[in-house]
Protein backbone atom coordinates (compact mmCIF):
# COMPACT_ATOMS: atom_id res chain seq x y z
CA UNK A 1 0.00 0.00 0.00
CA UNK A 2 2.65 2.16 1.02
CA UNK A 3 4.45 1.55 -2.54
CA UNK A 4 1.50 2.17 -4.33
CA UNK A 5 0.77 5.66 -2.81
CA UNK A 6 4.69 6.60 -3.59
CA UNK A 7 4.75 5.42 -6.86
CA UNK A 8 1.43 7.12 -7.54
CA UNK A 9 3.56 10.48 -5.80
CA UNK A 10 6.36 10.01 -7.64
CA UNK A 11 4.89 10.26 -10.71
CA UNK A 12 2.28 13.24 -10.07
CA UNK A 13 5.71 15.12 -8.57
CA UNK A 14 7.97 13.81 -12.06
CA UNK A 15 4.69 15.42 -14.34
CA UNK A 16 4.64 18.31 -12.38
CA UNK A 17 8.61 19.03 -12.30
CA UNK A 18 8.66 18.06 -16.03
CA UNK A 19 5.95 20.97 -16.92
CA UNK A 20 7.75 23.30 -14.42
CA UNK A 21 11.20 22.50 -16.39
CA UNK A 22 10.34 22.55 -19.95
CA UNK A 23 6.70 25.33 -19.61
CA UNK A 24 6.77 27.55 -16.23
CA UNK A 25 10.35 28.45 -15.26
CA UNK A 26 11.64 31.45 -17.27
CA UNK A 27 14.82 30.90 -19.42
CA UNK A 28 17.98 32.23 -17.61
CA UNK A 29 19.34 35.60 -19.80
CA UNK A 30 22.97 34.09 -19.63
CA UNK A 31 22.92 30.66 -20.21
CA UNK A 32 20.43 30.47 -22.10
CA UNK A 33 18.23 27.05 -22.63
CA UNK A 34 20.79 25.28 -21.22
CA UNK A 35 20.44 26.39 -17.40
CA UNK A 36 17.36 24.19 -17.76
CA UNK A 37 19.84 21.18 -17.06
CA UNK A 38 20.15 22.62 -13.70
CA UNK A 39 16.92 20.91 -12.63
CA UNK A 40 18.27 17.72 -12.96
CA UNK A 41 21.83 17.73 -12.61
CA UNK A 42 21.49 19.40 -8.71
CA UNK A 43 18.78 16.46 -7.77
CA UNK A 44 20.75 14.28 -9.10
CA UNK A 45 24.14 15.17 -7.08
CA UNK A 46 21.56 15.77 -4.00
CA UNK A 47 20.65 12.11 -4.52
CA UNK A 48 24.35 10.51 -4.73
CA UNK A 49 24.99 12.91 -1.63
CA UNK A 50 21.71 11.62 0.21
CA UNK A 51 22.50 7.89 -0.85
CA UNK A 52 25.34 8.03 0.88
CA UNK A 53 24.39 9.74 4.10
CA UNK A 54 21.60 6.56 3.81
CA UNK A 55 25.02 3.67 3.87
CA UNK A 56 26.89 5.83 6.22
CA UNK A 57 24.09 5.51 8.88
CA UNK A 58 23.01 2.03 7.72
CA UNK A 59 26.90 0.72 8.18
CA UNK A 60 26.77 2.34 11.82
CA UNK A 61 23.62 0.91 13.14
CA UNK A 62 24.57 -2.44 11.06
CA UNK A 63 28.24 -2.65 13.06
CA UNK A 64 26.72 -1.07 16.58
CA UNK A 65 23.72 -3.52 16.59
CA UNK A 66 24.43 -6.02 13.83
CA UNK A 67 20.83 -6.03 12.26
CA UNK A 68 20.65 -7.72 8.71
CA UNK A 69 18.16 -4.99 7.98
CA UNK A 70 20.48 -1.94 8.74
CA UNK A 71 23.13 -3.80 5.98
CA UNK A 72 20.40 -4.52 3.82
CA UNK A 73 19.28 -0.85 3.56
CA UNK A 74 22.84 0.35 3.35
CA UNK A 75 23.37 -1.89 0.46
CA UNK A 76 20.47 -0.81 -1.21
CA UNK A 77 20.83 2.57 -0.82
CA UNK A 78 24.64 1.77 -1.93
CA UNK A 79 23.16 0.67 -5.84
CA UNK A 80 21.22 3.80 -6.06
CA UNK A 81 23.51 5.62 -5.00
CA UNK A 82 25.69 4.79 -7.96
CA UNK A 83 23.09 5.38 -10.48
CA UNK A 84 22.50 8.67 -9.30
CA UNK A 85 25.89 9.74 -9.10
CA UNK A 86 26.57 8.36 -12.63
CA UNK A 87 23.64 10.41 -13.81
CA UNK A 88 25.28 13.81 -12.01
CA UNK A 89 28.51 12.78 -13.82
CA UNK A 90 27.00 12.50 -16.90
CA UNK A 91 24.33 14.79 -16.81
CA UNK A 92 27.05 17.71 -15.31
CA UNK A 93 29.77 17.68 -18.15
CA UNK A 94 26.93 17.81 -20.56
CA UNK A 95 25.76 21.11 -18.71
CA UNK A 96 29.66 22.23 -18.47
CA UNK A 97 30.21 22.09 -22.55
CA UNK A 98 28.19 24.90 -24.11
CA UNK A 99 28.70 26.81 -20.18
CA UNK A 100 32.28 26.41 -19.45
CA UNK A 101 33.62 25.73 -22.95
CA UNK A 102 34.85 22.35 -21.37
CA UNK A 103 33.42 19.23 -20.67
CA UNK A 104 35.26 18.41 -17.20
CA UNK A 105 37.59 20.83 -15.25
CA UNK A 106 40.08 18.88 -12.67
CA UNK A 107 40.58 22.38 -10.56
CA UNK A 108 36.92 22.81 -9.90
CA UNK A 109 37.06 20.29 -6.32
CA UNK A 110 33.69 19.46 -6.82
CA UNK A 111 33.49 17.32 -9.79
CA UNK A 112 36.63 15.10 -8.67
CA UNK A 113 35.27 14.87 -5.17
CA UNK A 114 32.22 13.44 -6.60
CA UNK A 115 34.04 11.30 -9.63
CA UNK A 116 35.83 9.81 -5.86
CA UNK A 117 32.32 9.32 -4.30
CA UNK A 118 31.25 7.08 -7.77
CA UNK A 119 34.75 5.19 -6.99
CA UNK A 120 33.59 4.90 -3.70
CA UNK A 121 30.32 3.37 -4.46
CA UNK A 122 32.59 0.73 -6.20
CA UNK A 123 34.75 -0.31 -3.59
CA UNK A 124 32.12 -0.73 -1.19
CA UNK A 125 30.47 -3.32 -3.56
CA UNK A 126 34.33 -5.02 -4.59
CA UNK A 127 35.04 -5.23 -0.33
CA UNK A 128 31.71 -7.36 -0.39
CA UNK A 129 32.49 -9.50 -3.38
CA UNK A 130 35.78 -10.11 -2.31
CA UNK A 131 35.20 -11.52 1.05
CA UNK A 132 34.89 -15.48 1.57
CA UNK A 133 32.07 -15.07 4.13
CA UNK A 134 28.06 -12.87 3.36
CA UNK A 135 28.64 -11.57 6.99
CA UNK A 136 32.52 -10.57 6.85
CA UNK A 137 31.79 -8.76 3.36
CA UNK A 138 28.86 -6.23 5.11
CA UNK A 139 31.22 -5.97 8.18
CA UNK A 140 34.22 -4.78 5.69
CA UNK A 141 31.26 -2.75 3.06
CA UNK A 142 30.67 -0.84 6.56
CA UNK A 143 33.87 0.22 7.10
CA UNK A 144 33.75 1.63 3.59
CA UNK A 145 30.59 3.25 3.99
CA UNK A 146 31.34 4.83 7.38
CA UNK A 147 35.09 5.90 6.14
CA UNK A 148 34.19 6.71 2.60
CA UNK A 149 31.40 9.49 4.12
CA UNK A 150 34.32 11.82 4.49
CA UNK A 151 34.23 12.37 0.87
CA UNK A 152 29.99 13.84 1.37
CA UNK A 153 31.30 17.09 3.22
CA UNK A 154 33.89 17.65 0.65
CA UNK A 155 31.59 17.82 -2.29
CA UNK A 156 28.94 19.74 0.18
CA UNK A 157 31.14 22.41 1.04
CA UNK A 158 33.36 22.54 -2.45
CA UNK A 159 31.21 25.45 -3.83
CA UNK A 160 31.84 27.58 -0.42
CA UNK A 161 35.30 27.27 -0.21
CA UNK A 162 36.86 26.28 -3.16
CA UNK A 163 35.25 28.43 -6.02
CA UNK A 164 36.41 29.39 -8.88
CA UNK A 165 35.21 32.73 -10.58
CA UNK A 166 35.77 31.49 -13.94
CA UNK A 167 34.23 27.58 -13.65
CA UNK A 168 31.49 28.88 -11.18
CA UNK A 169 29.17 25.95 -10.40
CA UNK A 170 25.54 26.82 -10.39
CA UNK A 171 24.39 24.66 -7.18
CA UNK A 172 26.52 28.02 -5.71
CA UNK A 173 23.74 30.16 -6.81
CA UNK A 174 20.61 28.96 -4.66
CA UNK A 175 22.88 28.95 -1.73
CA UNK A 176 23.62 32.93 -2.37
CA UNK A 177 20.15 33.78 -3.27
CA UNK A 178 20.67 34.48 -6.94
CA UNK A 179 17.54 32.26 -8.39
CA UNK A 180 15.08 33.69 -9.69
CA UNK A 181 11.59 32.48 -7.56
CA UNK A 182 10.32 30.44 -10.16
CA UNK A 183 13.45 29.04 -10.72
CA UNK A 184 13.94 28.68 -6.84
CA UNK A 185 10.18 26.75 -6.95
CA UNK A 186 11.10 24.65 -10.02
CA UNK A 187 14.46 23.14 -8.21
CA UNK A 188 12.70 22.92 -4.69
CA UNK A 189 9.78 20.76 -6.85
CA UNK A 190 12.52 18.67 -8.89
CA UNK A 191 14.35 18.03 -5.57
CA UNK A 192 10.97 16.76 -4.19
CA UNK A 193 10.07 14.63 -6.92
CA UNK A 194 13.89 13.02 -7.48
CA UNK A 195 13.83 12.64 -3.46
CA UNK A 196 10.11 10.57 -3.97
CA UNK A 197 11.99 8.32 -6.39
CA UNK A 198 14.61 7.46 -4.38
CA UNK A 199 12.22 6.49 -1.35
CA UNK A 200 10.15 4.54 -3.83
CA UNK A 201 13.31 2.77 -5.67
CA UNK A 202 15.27 1.59 -2.00
CA UNK A 203 11.62 0.58 -1.25
CA UNK A 204 11.70 -1.76 -4.23
CA UNK A 205 15.14 -2.63 -3.74
CA UNK A 206 14.87 -3.61 -0.18
CA UNK A 207 12.32 -6.18 -1.01
CA UNK A 208 14.27 -7.92 -3.44
CA UNK A 209 16.94 -7.95 -1.36
CA UNK A 210 14.69 -10.00 1.49
CA UNK A 211 13.52 -12.04 -1.69
CA UNK A 212 17.03 -12.91 -2.10
CA UNK A 213 17.14 -13.49 1.38
CA UNK A 214 14.33 -15.86 1.28
CA UNK A 215 15.52 -17.49 -1.64
CA UNK A 216 18.74 -18.61 0.18
CA UNK A 217 16.66 -19.57 3.65
CA UNK A 218 14.58 -21.89 1.48
CA UNK A 219 17.47 -23.67 -0.30
CA UNK A 220 19.23 -24.29 3.40
CA UNK A 221 15.68 -26.03 3.95
CA UNK A 222 15.88 -27.87 1.12
CA UNK A 223 19.23 -29.12 1.17
CA UNK B 1 16.88 27.18 -28.42
CA UNK B 2 20.64 27.26 -28.81
CA UNK B 3 22.14 24.72 -27.12
CA UNK B 4 18.71 22.62 -27.47
CA UNK B 5 20.90 19.41 -27.93
CA UNK B 6 22.80 19.47 -24.71
CA UNK B 7 19.28 19.82 -22.93
CA UNK B 8 17.90 16.99 -25.02
CA UNK B 9 20.89 14.71 -24.63
CA UNK B 10 21.05 15.66 -21.01
CA UNK B 11 17.43 14.37 -20.08
CA UNK B 12 17.41 11.84 -22.66
CA UNK B 13 20.61 10.43 -20.86
CA UNK B 14 19.30 10.76 -17.42
CA UNK B 15 15.83 9.11 -18.08
CA UNK B 16 17.27 6.54 -19.92
CA UNK B 17 19.63 5.74 -16.99
CA UNK B 18 16.60 5.69 -14.51
CA UNK B 19 14.24 3.86 -16.44
CA UNK B 20 17.22 1.35 -17.38
CA UNK B 21 17.59 0.54 -13.80
CA UNK B 22 13.62 0.09 -12.61
CA UNK B 23 13.81 -2.74 -15.67
CA UNK B 24 16.54 -4.09 -14.29
CA UNK B 25 15.06 -4.38 -10.82
CA UNK B 26 11.45 -5.43 -11.99
CA UNK B 27 13.09 -8.21 -14.23
CA UNK B 28 15.16 -9.28 -10.98
CA UNK B 29 11.68 -9.31 -9.04
CA UNK B 30 10.57 -11.38 -11.57
CA UNK B 31 13.36 -13.79 -11.65
CA UNK B 32 13.63 -13.78 -7.58
CA UNK B 33 9.36 -14.66 -7.16
CA UNK B 34 9.68 -17.47 -10.03
CA UNK B 35 12.63 -18.74 -7.93
CA UNK B 36 10.91 -18.49 -4.46
CA UNK B 37 7.29 -20.40 -5.84
CA UNK B 38 9.28 -23.07 -7.43
CA UNK B 39 11.54 -23.92 -3.68
CA UNK B 40 8.08 -23.37 -2.33
CA UNK B 41 6.96 -25.99 -4.57
CA UNK B 42 9.57 -28.36 -4.22
CA UNK B 43 9.68 -28.09 -0.34
CA UNK B 44 6.22 -28.90 -0.30
CA UNK B 45 6.27 -31.88 -2.35
CA UNK B 46 8.96 -33.23 0.27
CA UNK B 47 7.01 -32.99 2.93
CA UNK B 48 3.80 -34.74 1.49
CA UNK B 49 6.24 -37.39 -0.45
CA UNK B 50 8.80 -37.79 2.55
Amino acid sequence: MARKILLWLTLVLMMIALYMVFVYVPTEKEMGIVQRIFYLMVPAGWLAMLSFTIVFLGSILYLVKRVDKWDIIARSSSELGIVFTTMALIVGPIWAKPIWGVWWDWGTPRLPATLILWFIYLAYFMVRSFAAEESRGARFAAVVGIVGFVDIPIIALSNTLWQREQFQHPGALVFQGGLDPKMTLTLMVSIFAFTALYCLLLLLRVSLRNAEIEIRDLKELSD
Amino acid sequence: MQNGGYLLAAFIIAWALVFGYVLLLLNRQSKLQQEISSLKEALKERVIKP
